[in-house]
Formats: structure tokens, C-alpha cells, sequence
């Protein structure tokens, strides 16, 4: 495969064929029209070639029909190539609500991978056959960008931000995985492999791996080593707001407004708690700006939505906030 | 033919400001000051991207926007403000006095706008060593404490940008006040000429116009 | 009348001692360092683009000797980091943004109007100091270490990772800006002022429709760029905190502001090229261009729909789901205005009487290169494929196609058809010729199979990359050599013509337009009296206008 000339990328997901399909729809109206109009020039090139130096040809002022219709025409097609890619970006976009969540954290020149289970990967990504996976991303220090293109995705990592993609893939491979936003000099070395395995594979290599605690474990340990617990109290009796049941719902704030508690909203509470005070409590707590990783915030963060038992059953609109609030800018 | 040969009016005017592209001193007042307007959309633009930032980082951090806010000093501000309106007044005297012909007004009420300009600059001098002096310059050493430490830095970039852009569009005024007070000190402005009063007229109250827009956006609002 | 295209050369009366030529009146260093002449100040800057696109060409030539081997063997990426960013940035702030401006633009549109000079031609000269001086600033960088930020300067890589000297070629973009800026106030002024008698908005050459809508962009654009790389550049120096994320500021926000400019920034380069296009067309078909006012309005709509696109270059980027739709409906309307330039230029040929000429040559070249370069424009405004195709060579190929194919093209089209005028002197036809279809094979050798990598998947600004995009690549590195002869061959040949070339009549083309009326090369004050205009541009068939003009009316 490698060694013939390749004109079209593997395909590995369902998101794919759209994809696909648009930049096909796209290519034929493009080569008709390239087509078209160099054979148009061609023709009347060598058909209206100036025969004798003196000649003048009649003036043609213009044509209002003509200028509608090749106003007209190429304005619907713009239009239905619109529409085609944007519903196909839109089934893109929105993960199933039960996608698997793997979190991803870019860092100068590496991806880091955490499974819920604690398996953690760099640069190589384990996904299993035929089920959405979710990806909840950040970075540490720039901008980087999480691009496979088997799976024509592709999302920016920006850092004091999540944003999220996921696909589902429907190939069994190794597939290139690529960081697609220039992020210094290593840029170009910042590239892995995404492995799709069958499912009975895809368990045996999760067991298999060297595991330790998973992510939801590691970010209760975190939560009592940081001391978090001793004030939000499971029984919402210690000074700060309790925890048990927040994610995903609607906190209310002082000042009246009120925000979905989602990853976003959590990793800011963390890191600059001021921000956004919970309607009734002081502002007391201190940042831990500096005292905890990006990885250990996902794995807070993971803890908190296990104490919430709405999670497992919604869990889709709350990662789609953090695009959504910044994004207006 | 495309063209034909207009008769010449080759009776160029005899001022000696008159420059050649031009076919009259009507048509060098006209698209000078129109060029003047043109800059001064592009000012709009170049301001703007700043306002832009500024409204867009107030929406995101209200809180820490009015907390550091606290920090600047309002009577100064006032005090400021006062000034400039009065080196409005005294620029639109020099250009009354410009369309008149009379080079002596017009070099009292420049000197006088310069003068008022400069009290400007020296008061936001003592702003700025006061920001110094109590760490909110942002940076390593900012230090203005309380819950939005951080996001107060913002605000102070933003502060600086935009006062300091202010700032340093007076200082070039400044300049070009001298400049014109030497042209009118030399009997330049006429009543056919006087378009570079105007136009310098222009773009002083442009600069106070921001201003009018920056006081009440960085000290009033909280 | 109808005589006048058959000996076009002799037709046009020459008055004897209409002033000497704006060439030798003056002599000297300081008369040109020193000149207000709008034609001068056009070689001034012509100089100087030419060095800066050498430059520009040179770490051209290294990334793609780079890119030959997939293993990143002949620089290191640091060096290829470096050596793409001053590409990036010398090629678009210092070559494609001011090319057609600042030199035929500089040097016609007085003319094309019937003035004696620009509006303010102390401003002229300012600007050309200015663009100096930037350039200067981004020399300096280069020299003291090189950037490695790439042309886009995102943040917080340039305002807090980049160890490199980002803080001068950032001023460096910063000051040329002014030069930009400062040459689209000119031209605005020129245009609504300077007109000559009889010379009604309808009836100006395309050239200058380009040109107006052009310093639009110049005006209303520049500026916020101006501003966001000066705020990189604070960061970087006081640590001031605009866009860092660790004080709770927006990386992205410097994305919508860079690209609030940089896009319409892609229309300042191409509507120039356009306006030289529909010179080209209409004299080498000798005959009116077809709907004059679409072309001429629909430069105007670029230029105004520009600004309302800048989203699509942040579709990945964390923009929320609806920006990305609504960008992406935007970024198809934009689309249909330069179609229906396409189609109006296409029909101008329709029974026209068509010579070959080189500038002719590269008007073809244009279509073809725009042709591609505008449809592939497509594929990026559709989120779904753009997801996909984002920063990789697809991007790559596509706006190459646009900022150096398109505009490139027309300037060098410009250049033939218009060097008669600015020398004196004939180039010589035939290399002109060879070079057109250097240019545009090599062109297309080097970037079509940049669409193709890009697509399967190739990041752009990788050093090393996986070996099955080598082949892409080598055919690339191949193409690069054609157009490189391609883009040498004019800048031997018209220096030699300058010396050698044949002496140029006032209208050696038979073209129609006011600059075709005065001498080559023009005097210096171009009129010895201010013309007054009676018709509509491209009046090449006098008297059937006039019997159309009836009908028009009626």
C-alpha cells in the first residue's frame, strides 16, 4: 500500500464517508467548472485569434441575463455544498451520549493519553472497534492540534481550555495520529499512532497493561492529598459547597447568574476559585495554580463526575460548554 | 481620442503653499483634509482592535475588571479630562483664527494647546509612577492582591495599552503643535490657506475624543 | 478614428519637448532618495520588492530542498522552523501585500486618472521609508538569530514559548503596515479627488477599481493587525498579559484579531492582480470589457465581504459549532463575486480579436492558476472537509494558488504589458513568452501535488514527515526549479532590456487608456495639460459605442 501511489486517504471511521462524500461533491462541481470555463478560453483563444492587425471587433456591453445566471447558479451551488458540510460537521461535532471518554493532554513535543482505567499512553492511542470514543483534550503549554486523518478529524488543543471531538472507528489498524498546529521545533516529531482493535483485543491490551489506580481512583487520592475534602464535605456540612451530584447540573452563583458545572467550570474552580463563587459561600478557598498537573486536574475532574450519578446517563452537553463560552470571542 | 487637450489654466496660484499635482488651492483643501479623514478612520480601526479586547475580556471577568479599577484615581482622571476639553477649546480657536489669517491667534492658542497638552502628559506621569510604586504594572511583579490577582493583570495590560497608545498619540500631537506654531510664527496661514490648522485640529479633538471614551471605560465604570 | 488601431504607434501625436522623461530630469542618489515623484517612488519600491522576494525565494528554496528527503536531513528543524517563518513573513508583508500596489499601482493610477502626481506625494515617499525601515527590522531579526513563529505569530507560542527574536520581526510587520496603510489613504484621495475633468466613477479603468477596493482593505484592515502583533510584541517585552492563558487571557482571541485582517489581507493581494487582469483581457482582445460594472463592483464586494470571513481560519480551532456555520456560509458568498470576474473576463474574450502577447500569456496563466486556486477555496469552506484539510498542505496549495499564483502572475503581467511605459524600452517577446509558460507549468507542478498530500493528510510546517508523502514532495522540489527559472528569467531579461531593449513607443500595444497618451517614458509632470475624458473605458470601437451608448440610454 505504501509504496503505490495513494490518492485518497484510509478511511477509518463513520465520520469519514461524510466527509468524504462533501469533498467528492465538491471536486466534481470544481472539475466541471475548471473544465468548462479552460475549454471556454481555449476555444474562443484560438477560434477569435486576431486574423488581421487592423481588425476591431465589435463591443459587447454586457449582458444582464447572463450576469444573473452565472450569478445565480454558482450561488445555489455554494449553497448546497454549505448545507452538505454542515450537516455533516454538526453528526461530527456532537458525541453520542455513550461515547468512552479518554482524556488527552499536548505538551511540547508529546501527547499524553489517559484511559478511565489508568492506562496511560504517550503518543499511542488505544481505541477499541465500533464504539464512539470521546476525546476531553488540553495542553500544558501552546497550542498544539489532535489530528487523525483516517478518521478526518481534527480539534485544536488550547491551553485554560477543554475541547473535545470523537469518532468511532470501523477499522481495524494503525493509523497515523498527527499534531496538526505549529508548536515550536519539535512540531514535526509530535506525531503517534492510533491502534483500532477489535473488542476482545481491545480488553485484552487494557488488561494487560501495567495499571495502577484508574482515573477516578487517582483523582480521589489527589482530592484528599490536596485537601480538598476536608471542605467539600459529601454531606455538604464543611465550608465549601458539596460536590456529590454537581457535575453536569446547574450551580447557582452570587450575583444571580448561574453556570453547568462542566470540565471547564471545574478546572477553573480549581485554578482560580475567585472566578466564579457558588451563590452562599465566602470566597476562601485558595488557588492550586502551580500545585497540580493538567493530567491531575482531568483525574479531579473524572472523580467529581463519578459523584455524580447523572453523569453516566448525560453526559453530552456539559463538554460541549467550554467550546461554546469561548468561542464567542 | 480618449482625450483632448483642456485649455491650461496654467495661472497656477501664486502661493507658495500651492504644490503642483494639485489644479487649484481648492482642490489641494479639499483632498488634503479629506486624507485627514481617511487617516482618522484608520485611527477608529486601530483603537478599536483595543476596545475590541477591552470589551471582550470585561464580558469574560466583570469581577476582576471592577476590583482593579478601584486602583486608578478618579480626580486625576476628572482632572484630565478637564484639560483636554480646555486644549479642544483652545485648538478650535487656533483654527478659528487659522481661517481668518491671523498668525499671531494662531500661535497663542497652539501654544496654549500645547501647553494643556503637556499638563496632561505630566499628570498621567504621576499616574504611571503611582502604578509602579504600588505593583500593578503587570508582569512578575504585579501585586495587587485580593481574589482576582490574575485576571486584575488584564485589566492592566489593557490599561497601559490603551492609555499609553493615548499617550504617545499626544506626544506626537505635541510635536506637530511645535511645528505649526513655527509655520504660523512665520506668517504661513492666510484665508486661502489654512487646510494644516484645520487638519491638525482634526486630529487633536480625535485624540480627545478617545480619551472621552477611555476615562469613563477604565475609571468610571466599576 | 478607426485608423487608430491599425498603427496604433503612429496614431498618437507625440508633441516634440513634452518635458523631459521623469527618468533623467533630476540626477543624482538624493534625487531619487529625495523624489515626490509617483513614478520614481514606484521603481523605489519596485527595487526594493525585488530584493525582498529574492530573499523570500531563498528559504523558498530551502524548505523545499528540505522536503526532498522525508527525514529532515539537511537542516535542523530549528533552522527549518526559522527558514519558513521568514519566508511566510517576507513574502506576505514585504512582496505579495505591497507588489502590485505600491508599483504599478504607485506608478498608473496618477496616470490612469489624468493627475500629475498622487494626492500627497510627501505621504508617498514617507511610506516607502517606512516599508524601508520594516524591512529593516525584519532583517535585523533574521540576522540576530532568525524567528520561529511561523508568519501567523499565534499565541502563547510567539508571546511566551518562542525563544527566538520575535520582538523585532513582529515590529518589523508592524511598521510595513503603515507603509500599507499609508499608500491606500493615498490612493483613496487620488481617486475621489484627483479624477480629471470628464473621468466619472463608470468610466474608470478596472485597474483603479482594483486598486480603490484594495486600499479599503488597506485602511479598514491594517490597522487591527497593526495593533494585535504590537500587543505580541508588549507581551513579549514589559510581560504584559493580553492573550496568556496562565492570567485567565485568550489564545484565541489573538486568532480572531490576526485573522480579522489577514484575510481580507488575501483580497489586498489578489484585487490588484484582478484589476491588472482586466486590463490585460480587454487590450490583447482589443474590445470592451463585458460588464464593466460587474467586475468593477464586484471588487468592492470582495473587498467588503473580506472582513465578515475571517472565522473559517478557526474552524478547529475551539469556535463554537454556529460560528463555524456561520463562517462557513460567508466564506461561500465571498466566493461568487471572483466567479463572476471569471465568467465576465471569459466572455470578454467572446468574439474579440486575440494576440498573444506575453502579458496575454499571463493573463491565461492567471485563469488557470485562479481558476484552481478559487475552486479548491471551496473545499476549505466547507467545515466538514475543512476539518480535515486544516493546516495541512491542502491550505498550503490553496492559498498559494491565490497569493502567489494569482497575484503573481498579474503583477508580472502587469509588469510586461506595462514596462514599455515605465522604461522607455521593449522587453524582449519571445523569453517573455518562455517565461510565462515556465511560470505556469512550474507553478503547477510544484503545488498540485500539494493538494494531493495535503488531503491524504501531510500537517504543513513539518520538518521531517512519514515517507509516503515523499513522492508529493519530490515532485514538488521539481516544480520549485521550473518556477524558479520561470520567475528569474523576467528579472534578467528586463534588466537587460533596460540597456538593450528596443526603444518603446507612447503605445505599443494599441491599448486604450490615458497612460497610452503620454510619451514613453512620461515626463515628469505625465500631463502637459490635464486631459478631459469624453468616453467609457476600453473605447476600442469608437463609433459603435456611441450607436450602443444611444440604445443604453433610450
Amino acid at each position: 500500500m505504501a509504496n503505490e501511489l495513494q490518492l485518497f486517504p484510509e478511511s477509518a471511521s463513520i465520520g469519514a464517508a461524510g466527509v468524504d462524500a462533501n469533498y467528492l461533491y465538491i471536486l466534481g462541481v470544481s472539475v466541471f467548472f475548471a473544465v468548462g470555463i479552460s475549454l471556454a478560453i481555449f476555444y474562443f483563444a484560438l477560434r477569435y485569434r486576431r486574423k488581421s492587425p487592423g481588425e476591431i471587433p465589435k463591443p459587447i456591453h454586457g449582458s444582464l441575463a447572463l450576469e444573473l445566471t452565472w450569478t445565480i447558479i454558482p450561488f445555489l451551488l455554494a449553497m448546497s455544498m454549505f448545507v452538505g458540510g454542515t450537516v455533516v460537521f454538526f453528526r461530527n461535532y456532537h458525541a453520542p451520549a455513550n461515547a468512552m471518554e479518554l482524556f488527552i493532554v499536548g505538551k511540547q513535543w508529546m501527547w499524553k493519553i489517559q484511559h478511565p482505567n489508568g492506562v496511560r499512553e504517550i503518543n499511542e492511542m488505544h481505541v477499541p472497534l465500533n464504539r464512539p470514543v470521546k476525546l476531553i483534550m488540553t495542553t500544558e503549554d501552546v497550542i498544539h492540534s489532535y489530528f487523525i486523518p483516517a478518521f478526518r478529524i481534527k480539534r485544536d488543543v488550547v491551553p485554560g481550555q477543554y475541547t473535545t471531538m470523537w469518532f468511532q472507528a470501523n477499522k481495524v489498524g494503525k493509523y497515523h495520529l498527527f499534531c496538526a498546529e505549529y508548536c515550536g521545533t519539535q512540531h514535526s516529531g509530535m506525531i503517534g499512532w492510533v491502534h483500532v482493535m477489535e473488542e476482545a483485543d481491545y480488553e485484552a491490551w487494557l488488561s494487560g497493561s501495567i495499571r495502577g489506580e484508574t482515573m477516578q481512583q487517582a483523582g480521589e487520592r489527589l482530592f484528599n492529598r490536596l485537601g480538598c475534602a476536608t471542605c467539600h464535605k459529601a454531606d455538604n456540612s464543611g465550608r465549601g459547597p458539596t460536590l456529590v451530584d454537581v457535575f453536569g447540573r446547574a450551580v447557582k452563583l452570587q450575583g444571580g447568574t448561574a453556570v453547568v458545572a462542566d470540565e471547564a467550570y471545574i478546572r477553573e474552580s480549581v485554578l482560580k476559585p475567585a472566578s466564579k463563587i457558588v451563590s452562599g459561600y465566602a470566597v476562601e478557598m485558595p488557588t492550586f495554580q502551580g500545585q497540580i498537573s493538567e493530567e491531575g486536574l482531568l483525574q479531579v475532574i473524572s472523580y467529581i463526575k463519578s459523584l455524580s450519578k447523572s453523569v453516566q446517563a448525560a453526559d453530552a452537553p456539559a463538554s460541549e460548554a467550554p467550546a461554546g463560552k469561548k468561542g464567542g470571542n | 481620442m480618449s482625450s483632448q487637450a483642456l485649455e491650461q489654466s496654467s495661472a497656477h496660484p501664486a502661493n507658495p503653499n500651492f504644490q503642483h499635482q494639485y489644479e487649484d488651492l481648492q482642490q489641494q483643501y479639499s483632498s488634503t483634509t479629506f486624507g485627514m479623514w481617511v487617516f482618522l478612520v484608520q485611527e477608529i480601526l486601530f483603537f478599536g482592535s483595543l476596545f475590541c479586547a477591552y470589551a471582550v475580556y470585561r464580558s469574560m471577568y466583570p469581577e476582576a475588571y471592577s476590583a482593579a479599577s478601584h486602583h486608578l484615581n478618579v480626580a486625576l482622571g476628572t482632572f484630565n479630562t478637564v484639560v483636554l476639553i480646555g486644549s479642544s477649546l483652545t485648538m478650535a480657536l487656533a483654527v478659528r483664527c487659522a481661517q481668518l489669517g491671523r498668525n499671531k491667534g494662531v500661535f497663542g492658542y497652539l501654544l496654549a494647546t500645547f501647553m494643556l497638552g503637556n499638563v496632561f502628559l505630566g499628570v498621567k506621569v504621576v499616574e504611571y509612577s503611582d502604578k509602579f510604586k504600588h505593583h500593578l504594572v503587570p508582569g512578575p511583579n504585579f501585586a495587587m492582591g485580593g481574589p482576582y490577582n490574575e485576571q486584575a493583570q488584564i485589566y492592566f495590560s489593557m490599561y497601559f495599552a490603551m492609555t499609553g497608545l493615548h499617550a504617545l498619540h499626544m506626544i506626537i500631537g505635541a510635536g506637530l503643535l511645535i511645528f505649526f506654531m513655527w509655520k504660523a510664527y512665520n506668517n504661513t496661514y492666510s484665508t486661502d490657506f489654512y487646510g494644516p490648522i484645520e487638519n491638525m485640529g482634526l486630529y487633536w479633538h480625535f485624540v480627545d475624543i478617545v480619551w472621552i471614551f477611555l476615562f469613563p471605560m477604565l475609571y468610571l465604570i466599576h | 478614428m478607426s485608423a487608430t488601431l491599425t498603427h496604433p504607434v503612429d496614431q498618437v501625436p507625440m508633441p516634440e519637448n513634452q518635458g523631459e522623461s521623469y527618468l533623467t530630469k533630476g540626477k543624482g542618489v538624493m534625487s531619487w532618495l529625495l523624489t515626490k515623484d509617483h513614478k520614481r517612488i514606484a521603481l523605489l519600491y519596485l527595487m526594493s520588492i525585488t530584493a525582498m522576494s529574492l530573499l523570500g525565494g531563498f528559504f523558498a528554496a530551502l524548505i523545499r530542498l528540505e522536503l526532498i528527503t522525508p527525514g529532515g536531513d539537511l537542516l535542523s528543524a530549528e533552522s527549518y522552523n526559522k527558514a519558513f517563518t521568514m519566508h511566510g513573513v517576507i513574502m506576505v508583508f514585504f512582496v505579495l501585500i505591497p507588489a502590485t500596489p505600491a508599483v504599478l499601482g504607485n506608478f498608473l493610477l496618477p496616470i490612469m486618472i489624468g493627475a500629475r502626481d498622487l494626492a500627497l506625494p510627501r505621504i508617498n515617499l514617507l511610506s516607502w521609508y517606512i516599508f524601508i525601515i520594516g524591512a529593516a527590522f525584519t532583517l535585523y531579526s533574521m540576522i540576530s538569530g532568525g524567528v520561529d513563529t511561523g508568519w501567523t505569530f499565534y499565541t502563547p507560542y510567539s508571546s511566551t514559548y518562542a525563544n527566538s527574536a520575535v520582538i523585532t520581526a513582529a515590529l518589523g510587520a508592524f511598521i510595513s503596515g503603515f507603509s500599507s496603510i499609508l499608500t491606500g489613504l493615498n490612493f483613496i484621495v487620488t481617486v475621489h479627488k484627483m479624477r480629471a475633468p470628464g473621468l466619472t466613477w463608470f468610466r474608470l479603468p478596472l485597474f483603479v477599481w482594483g486598486n480603490y477596493a484594495t486600499a479599503l482593505v488597506q485602511i479598514l484592515g491594517t490597522p487591527v493587525v497593526a495593533m494585535t502583533i504590537l500587543l505580541v510584541a508588549m507581551e513579549r517585552l514589559f510581560g504584559f498579559s493580553f492573550f496568556n492563558p496562565n492570567t485567565g487571557g485568550d489564545p484565541i482571541l489573538f486568532q480572531h484579531m490576526f485573522w480579522f485582517y489577514s484575510h481580507p489581507a488575501v483580497y489586498l493581494m489578489i484585487l490588484p492582480a484582478m484589476g491588472v487582469i482586466s486590463e490585460l483581457v480587454t487590450c490583447f482582445s482589443r474590445k470592451r470589457v463585458f460588464g464593466y460594472s460587474f467586475i468593477a463592483l464586484s471588487s468592492v464586494a470582495i473587498a467588503v465581504f473580506g472582513f465578515l470571513v475571517w472565522g473559517h481560519h478557526l474552524f478547529v480551532s475551539g469556535q463554537s459549532v454556529y460560528g463555524g456555520m456561520v463562517f462557513s456560509v460567508l466564506t461561500f458568498i465571498v466566493a461568487i463575486p471572483s466567479a463572476v470576474k471569471v465568467f465576465n473576463w471569459t466572455a470578454t474574450l467572446y468574439k474579440g480579436s486575440i494576440s498573444y502577447e506575453a502579458p496575454m500569456l499571463y493573463a491565461f496563466g492567471f485563469f488557470g492558476l485562479f481558476l484552481i486556486g478559487g475552486l479548491t477555496g471551496l473545499f476549505c469552506a466547507n467545515v466538514a472537509v475543512d476539518v480535515h484539510i486544516h493546516d495541512t498542505y491542502f491550505i498550503v496549495a490553496h492559498f498559494h494558488y491565490i497569493m502567489v499564483g494569482g497575484a503573481i502572475m498579474g503583477y508580472l503581467g502587469g509588469m510586461h504589458f506595462w514596462w514599455p511605459k515605465i522604461t522607455g524600452r521593449m522587453y524582449p517577446e519571445t523569453a517573455g513568452r518562455i517565461s510565462a509558460i515556465f511560470v505556469f507549468l512550474g507553478f503547477n507542478l510544484t503545488f498540485f501535488p500539494q493538494f494531493l498530500a495535503g488531503y491524504l493528510g501531510m500537517p504543513r510546517r513539518y520538518h521531517a514527515y512519514p515517507e509516503e508523502f515523499q513522492i508529493w514532495n519530490i515532485m514538488s522540489s521539481a516544480g520549485a526549479v521550473v518556477l524558479a527559472i520561470g520567475y528569474t528569467l523576467p528579472m534578467i531579461y528586463f534588466t537587460w532590456s533596460i540597456f538593450a531593449g528596443k526603444k518603446a513607443p507612447a503605445n505599443p500595444w494599441g491599448a486604450k487608456g490615458l497612460e497610452w497618451t503620454i510619451p514613453s517614458p512620461p515626463p515628469m509632470e505625465n500631463f502637459e495639460t490635464i486631459p478631459v475624458v469624453t468616453e467609457e473605458a476600453y473605447a476600442y470601437a469608437p463609433e459603435e459605442d456611441e450607436e450602443h451608448e444611444v440604445n443604453h440610454h433610450v
